[in-house]
């Protein structure tokens, strides 16, 4: 199935939830947020929360900024 | 001097120097300003990671860990009400809870000036969700009012354009600005130098933040104490109340006993 990442499309496998996402694109040692078609995920969900057929999700980080 | 600390939605800080920690050349360049500015609050852009990229890179938050300072995420890049409020709700989620934001509503690419109206009404949706909010603003004094009014932490007008480094512009209404004030003001912006830090103390704000001023530097760790230094120095002049200014000379030695 097709979902939107950061912006950009790709393909996952069905079933395929919130924290596996992470987990397969390396960040799960990362401190970040996600969001899932604007709405904010809470980090303790991730492991529940499946993935559908063209979300959009959002996930960002702390970078340097004034 | 130890007891004078600055109080912001609660918590108190022994630094009136905040800085920003953008544009260094590399972290530890980042870290090692960081520390030498002395800063308690140090704030943060919030981005999309970057996919595809190596997961033992080092991150900001591991450079300028949450453990040792007090992470003020900002708004930066916003330039609508609605975009900004998701930013800091994306923050809080980031941060744990974390409810300190920088909220910043920019107007146009030029001058990165605040677009007030939108701030009004981003600082009203985020005081709502229980935010505590420390807020980009002009120099209006009247605006800065309505922030306040409104119940953001504190308050921080220009000092000059971000990034500008022109120092202050215009110290008469930063003074209308801390005169009118119940909550902390501070100058955010525009300060190119170490004298630039001291004015805007000695004027009577209750902090600086400060990031191109520092990183910009052809030394920043070199710049970064300094600016900690001007910052304690203005304070310090300000509470001292510096002497009348003379039009005319007045000696410094007695008249009296002079043998010639």
């Amino acid at each position: 199935m097709k979902i939107h990442l950061n912006g950009k499309e790709q393909q996952i496998s069905p079933g395929t939830t919130l924290k596996q996402l992470i987990n397969n694109e390396g960040m799960a040692s990362k401190r970040l947020a996600a969001e899932v078609n604007r709405e904010i995920i809470s980090k303790t969900e991730h492991a529940n929360f499946t993935l559908n057929d063209g979300d959009t999700i959002e996930i960002v980080h702390a970078i340097g900024g004034g | 001097m130890n007891d004078d600390l600055l109080t912001i939605a609660g918590k108190t800080y022994q630094s009136r120097l905040l800085v920003g920690s953008g544009k260094y050349k590399d972290l530890t360049e980042t870290r090692e300003a960081t520390e030498a500015s002395g800063a308690n609050i140090i704030t943060v852009a919030i981005r999309r990671t970057n996919i595809g990229q190596n997961p033992d890179e080092e991150n900001l938050l591991d450079a300028v860990p949450p453990e040792k300072y007090t992470i003020l995420p900002n708004t930066a890049g916003c330039y609508t009400a609605e975009d900004a409020v998701r930013t800091c709700r994306m923050a809080r989620e980031l941060l744990d809870g974390h409810n300190l934001v920088k909220l910043e509503v920019l107007g146009d690419q030029k001058t990165l000036y605040p677009d007030t109206v939108a701030t009004l009404e981003a600082a009203e949706t985020l005081v709502k969700d229980g935010f505590d909010i420390m807020v980009y603003t002009t120099d209006d004094p009247i605006i800065a009012k309505q922030l306040e009014e409104i119940g953001c932490a504190a308050v921080m007008p220009l000092a000059a354009p971000i990034g500008s480094g022109l120092g202050i512009r215009n110290p008469y209404n930063i003074l209308t600005i801390i005169e009118n004030a119940n909550v902390p003001i501070l100058v955010d912006a525009g300060v190119g130098t170490a004298s630039d830090a001291a004015i805007a103390m000695e004027l009577g704000c209750d902090g600086i933040l400060m990031n191109t001023a520092i990183a910009g530097a052809n030394n920043p760790v070199l710049m970064a104490s300094a600016m900690k230094k001007a910052v304690e120095a203005g304070r310090e002049a300000f509470l001292a109340g510096r002497m009348p200014r003379k039009r005319f000379a007045s000696a410094s030695s007695p008249i009296d006993g002079t043998f010639f």
